[in-house]
């Protein structure tokens, strides 16, 4: 066993670097944090203010990289930081945020708080601190691929069936293809659609694509408990892969946190570049749709609205991609309020929708989304990230909403002008 | 205490008329801030006033005191002012030098013993009494010995009632103020380089009329002299409260007559009755020809910050200073936040495995 | 020696090298972290956006002007209240060496008084706000006092309130070198390290293609 209060420290403290600090320094106390975070909007505590679940982190770098932490804690003015702080923090650094990033926009000082929540985990995590339902999900991860426990027989078989559902095959580990693509638990467990959609899209844009035996599964729980050992183990399996099958690039599916922690934390986690493309499979559809691939026909008579995943709106900038796509299939698109960048979260992002324990308050706080989908009143609603699809499905159920959810990726695959052959 | 005859009998003696004298008492009266009906009162309590022995002691002056008091205006206040004492010892007045000059003193002092009146100016070497030495007796001896038998002390002038320019900033001679070596008698500082003539006047006829000092401020300064400060009562004031200010002696502004504070006047913080006295028979104060007031009556007046430089301006960092305080917080800095190495155990499968 | 001489002299000195040497300390901390190479390709500019960040941080957030108006009317009216007090007032462009006239002392006056009574508007949502209170210190409420009474004693001395010339000159002065030493070590420090959180929140997001 690893796991000890000292280890939490020494994960912690190589993750505090200059924009820790200087976000850290500037602080005012001003609270704007809090009302940016559904998590206190919806709920009113006030411990759930983003910065107050930063604490932990606060302390560590006030005492331990500040001349006045440091001399404090010579002289006993500051209390030692102790396992209890992680325990008890445990919950808000865990349930209580989905890393949407909402508090690092609003922030006046531009403190990005969302990142240190994503490093403190580190810390939290190797202390021994981290969500059972989390923990459960990262052990899966390592040992089936999968973390909702689909294995490689389960993935192989659903694809088959869809292969057949759309008469166009999808080949399994095909070296030299131009994609390898990734598909996320939610897709194998609930949208399985999405593969024939996905055969249908490549094929109409003359692009081969493949999907690896051995790494199949695009959710990287490391990112959401927040363990780069665990992290590092998921992202060189997509890495293997990519090069074992020498493809040009690997396409990311319709999830925020895979996006994140392949595009942009993969190649730091491996310490070295990638020497292959990585792109998120909304932002390969706008482009072909830019080269004139993609040809559609008609659009939907629905009233579509478009809910931001945060990870790929707010903190991945493909809102207009989103946009753009939406518009090329939907004939009645209207947007919430907070379009795009300030968009509301699920409330399921950032692991709590795989933390059990945080089911209840997740409901809750989707009382956010839940009031800006009952001002525009739609026929569906329209997303790029299984997760959210998953956690409005639920939500939405919860609170007795009849709303269809679509992925924008089907919804563009429906209205393809002839798949040639 | 000589048994000579009465002021009025002097001042005829000297050529003054009872109505100039009448219209000297009305002045001073009000400089006194006494009702104007006292000024008949004063007038006849002076001329009725026995002239009491003055013993003028200098030690490290300029003589400018004895300068402004001798060059006094109204009806020939010098006049005055010497019928109104019997001014017995006065390195600079007196006739007698030598011993005849020292027997003169050590004479007035054993006939009015105290009674007599101590009138100083500038200040005393402690420090180094060889710089100023008077009959082979230093400062501090022959002011002891002189002001044992003395009714009151009055310092004259900025040297005397605060150490002036001979304490400033080093301070060579280790100069010290009157006050400073006088106790148990009551000491008068008459501030001012020089002080105002009225301001000595004014003190010793209240003396003389009421037989007692008039009251003083906590730097034992008369309050009806030093009550208010200079920006108080300055014709330019209101330029200052309309945010008008001279920036060079050439400018417009300067021209315009408007405030001087941002050339150096120290107006505001200066108490001391220039801006209503005035100078040269009532015709004008440093402030009204248009040059910022020194703050001379203040005590350091001399290290006040600059004669030129605003008096709100801070005296500033040298570069090296600033440079080696920079240096020395960003070597702080950078030492406190330096990464010290954390071994850290990477989680591993058994890490995940379910525990409570 | 008076108390305005010290606090022109040795007073100012102190609070000139506290306030240099404590500055410097805090970005020092800062920067010595320094930050890993990203190894990621990246998908946007970071410097344009960390530029763009800098200055578009000054707006407030959709929608958060309505759930949190008293933060910031009063932060605004403060804060460029305070910069004009300390820019546009006359007699403080003399001590700065700047040239100028100065706005005129009514509008001055208007202004300090509107910049304290936001500042108590401000300390009275932090003490009354769930939030606020909960995430305040006494560094929080320490820092308030130490801008507040530069605000206060200048607005004394300018109208000679309380007290003569002198004795508010100096408490002026040193209320201003109290702040000025103090800045770089409490919260105030956001004065200089504001640009560089921003900075590096836009570098961090404009490298992603995200928003900041």
């Amino acid at each position: 066993m690893t796991m000890s209060f000292a280890n939490g420290l020494a994960a912690l403290r190589p993750r505090i670097d200059a924009p820790v600090a200087a976000f850290l320094s500037s602080c005012v106390r001003c609270g704007l944090c809090a009302e940016a975070c559904l998590f206190h909007t919806e709920t009113g505590d006030p411990k759930y203010a983003p910065i107050m679940k930063l604490e932990p982190l606060r302390r560590l770098w006030s005492q331990e990289f500040t001349v006045m932490g440091r001399l404090g804690r010579a002289l006993g003015l500051s209390k030692p930081m102790s396992d209890e702080d992680f325990a008890r923090w445990e919950e808000l650094v865990y349930d209580s945020c989905t890393l949407c990033g909402r508090c690092s926009l609003a922030c006046p000082v531009g403190n990005d708080l969302t990142l240190m929540i994503r490093k403190l985990r580190e810390g939290m995590v190797a202390a021994g601190h981290s969500p059972e339902g989390l923990r459960k999900a990262a052990h899966r991860a390592l040992t089936d691929i999968s973390p909702v426990g689909v294995g490689a027989q389960s993935a192989r078989k659903l694809i088959a069936a869809q292969s057949r559902e759309v008469g166009i095959p999808i080949e399994i580990d095909k070296h030299g293809a131009d994609w390898l693509v990734l598909i996320s638990s939610m897709e194998y467990i609930a949208f399985p659609e999405m593969l024939g959609a996905l055969a249908r899209l490549f094929k109409a844009a003359g692009q081969t694509w493949t999907i690896a035996s051995d790494a199949y599964e695009a959710t990287n729980v490391g990112v959401q408990i927040g363990s780069c050992d665990v992290a590092r183990a998921i992202v060189a399996r997509t890495v293997d892969a990519a090069h074992r099958l020498g493809v040009k690039g690997v396409v990311t599916p319709e999830c925020g946190h895979a996006y994140q922690a392949l595009r942009w934390e993969g190649p730091n986690l491996m310490g070295q570049a990638f020497d292959f493309e990585v792109i998120h499979l909304i932002d390969l559809l706008d482009r072909w749709r830019a080269e004139g691939r993609l040809k559609t026909k008609g659009k939907s008579g629905l009233r579509l609205t478009y809910h931001d995943p945060c990870q790929t709106s707010r903190r991945g900038g493909l809102d207009p991609q989103a946009r753009r796509l939406l518009n090329l299939v939907a004939e009645d698109f209207v947007e919430t309020s907070d379009p795009g960048p300030w968009n509301w979260c699920c409330g399921g992002g950032g692991g709590v929708s795989a933390n059990p324990r945080a089911r209840d308050l997740r409901f809750k706080v989707f009382a956010a989304k839940k009031r800006q989908l009952e001002a525009v009143r739609p026929d569906a609603v329209v997303t790029t990230c299984s997760n959210c699809r998953n956690v409005l499905e639920e939500s939405l159920e919860h609170w007795g909403m009849e709303l269809p959810v679509l992925s924008l990726t089907e919804l563009v695959a429906e209205y393809l002008d002839e798949v040639p052959s | 205490m000589s048994d000579s005859p009465g002021l009025a009998t002097l001042l005829r003696h000297h050529g003054i008329g009872r109505r100039d004298f009448l219209t000297f008492c009305a002045g001073l009266a009000s400089a006194l801030a006494l009702p104007p009906v006292l000024a008949p009162k004063l007038a006849h309590a002076l001329e009725a006033a026995r002239r009491p022995s003055v013993i003028w002691l200098s030690f490290q002056e300029c003589t400018g005191c004895t300068e402004s008091l001798t060059r006094a205006d109204q009806p020939s206040l010098e006049q005055i002012i010497l019928s109104m004492v019997s001014l017995d010892y006065h390195h600079t007045l007196q006739a007698a030098s030598g011993a005849a000059a020292e027997a003169a003193r050590r004479q007035a002092m054993a006939d009015n013993h105290g009674r007599y009146l101590v009138m100083a100016d500038g200040s005393i070497p402690l420090g180094d009494p060889g710089y100023c030495t008077i009959g082979g007796m230093s400062s501090a001896d022959l002011l002891a010995q002189t002001v044992a038998g003395a009714a009151a002390v009055i310092a004259v002038g900025s040297c005397a009632a605060f150490g002036g320019l001979a304490a400033a900033e080093p301070n060579p001679t280790g100069a010290v103020p009157i006050s400073r070596l006088v106790t148990g008698k009551p000491v008068v500082n008459i501030p001012g380089c020089p002080p105002l003539p009225l301001a000595m006047t004014g003190v010793i006829a209240h003396f003389l009329a009421f037989g007692r000092l008039p009251e003083l401020d906590s730097l034992g300064r008369p309050r009806v002299f030093y009550g208010e400060t200079i920006h108080d009562r300055c014709p330019r004031r209101a330029f200052y409260d309309q945010g008008l200010f001279a920036k060079s002696f050439d400018d417009e502004g300067a021209r315009q007559g408007w405030c001087l504070f941002q050339l150096g006047c120290k107006g505001p913080t200066t108490r001391n009755a220039c801006a209503t006295v005035k100078w040269n028979g009532g015709t004008s104060f440093p402030i009204g020809s248009g040059h910022p007031c020194l703050g001379c009556s203040q005590p350091s007046f001399w290290d006040a910050g600059g004669f030129y430089r605003p008096l709100s301006r801070p005296a500033g960092l040298g570069p090296g200073m600033a440079a080696a305080a920079v240096a020395a917080g960003a070597a702080l800095g950078a030492v406190a936040a330096s990464k010290r190495p954390s071994e850290r155990q990477p989680v591993t499968l058994d890490d995940l495995e379910t525990k409570s | 020696m008076s108390l305005l001489l010290w606090a022109k002299g040795p007073g100012f000195a102190l609070a000139a090298v506290l306030f240099l040497l404590g500055t410097a300390m805090r970005l020092a901390e800062i920067l010595r972290l320094g930050r890993g190479t990203d190894l990621a390709r990246p998908r946007g500019a970071a410097g344009g956006q960390a530029l763009r960040t800098v200055f578009s941080r000054f707006l407030p957030a959709p929608g958060l002007f309505a759930r949190s108006p008293v933060v910031h009317a009063g932060g605004y009216v403060f804060h460029i209240g305070l910069l004009v007090v300390v820019i546009g007032y006359g007699p403080h462009l003399a001590v700065l060496g700047i040239g100028g006239r100065g706005l005129p002392a009514g509008l001055i006056d208007g202004v300090t008084l509107l910049t304290m009574a936001a500042m108590t508007a401000l300390l009275a949502a932090r003490l009354r706000d769930p939030v606020k209170r909960l995430i305040s210190g006494p560094g929080d409420y320490g820092a308030w006092g130490l801008v507040f009474l530069p605000l206060a004693t200048g607005f004394l001395l300018v109208n000679r309130v309380l007290l003569p010339f002198e004795p508010l000159l100096a408490l002026h002065l040193l209320s201003v070198e109290v702040m000025l030493a103090l800045l770089p070590f409490t919260k105030l420090v956001h004065a200089f390290t504001f640009v560089l959180a921003r900075g590096y929140a836009g570098a961090i997001a404009g490298r992603k293609g995200a928003h900041s």
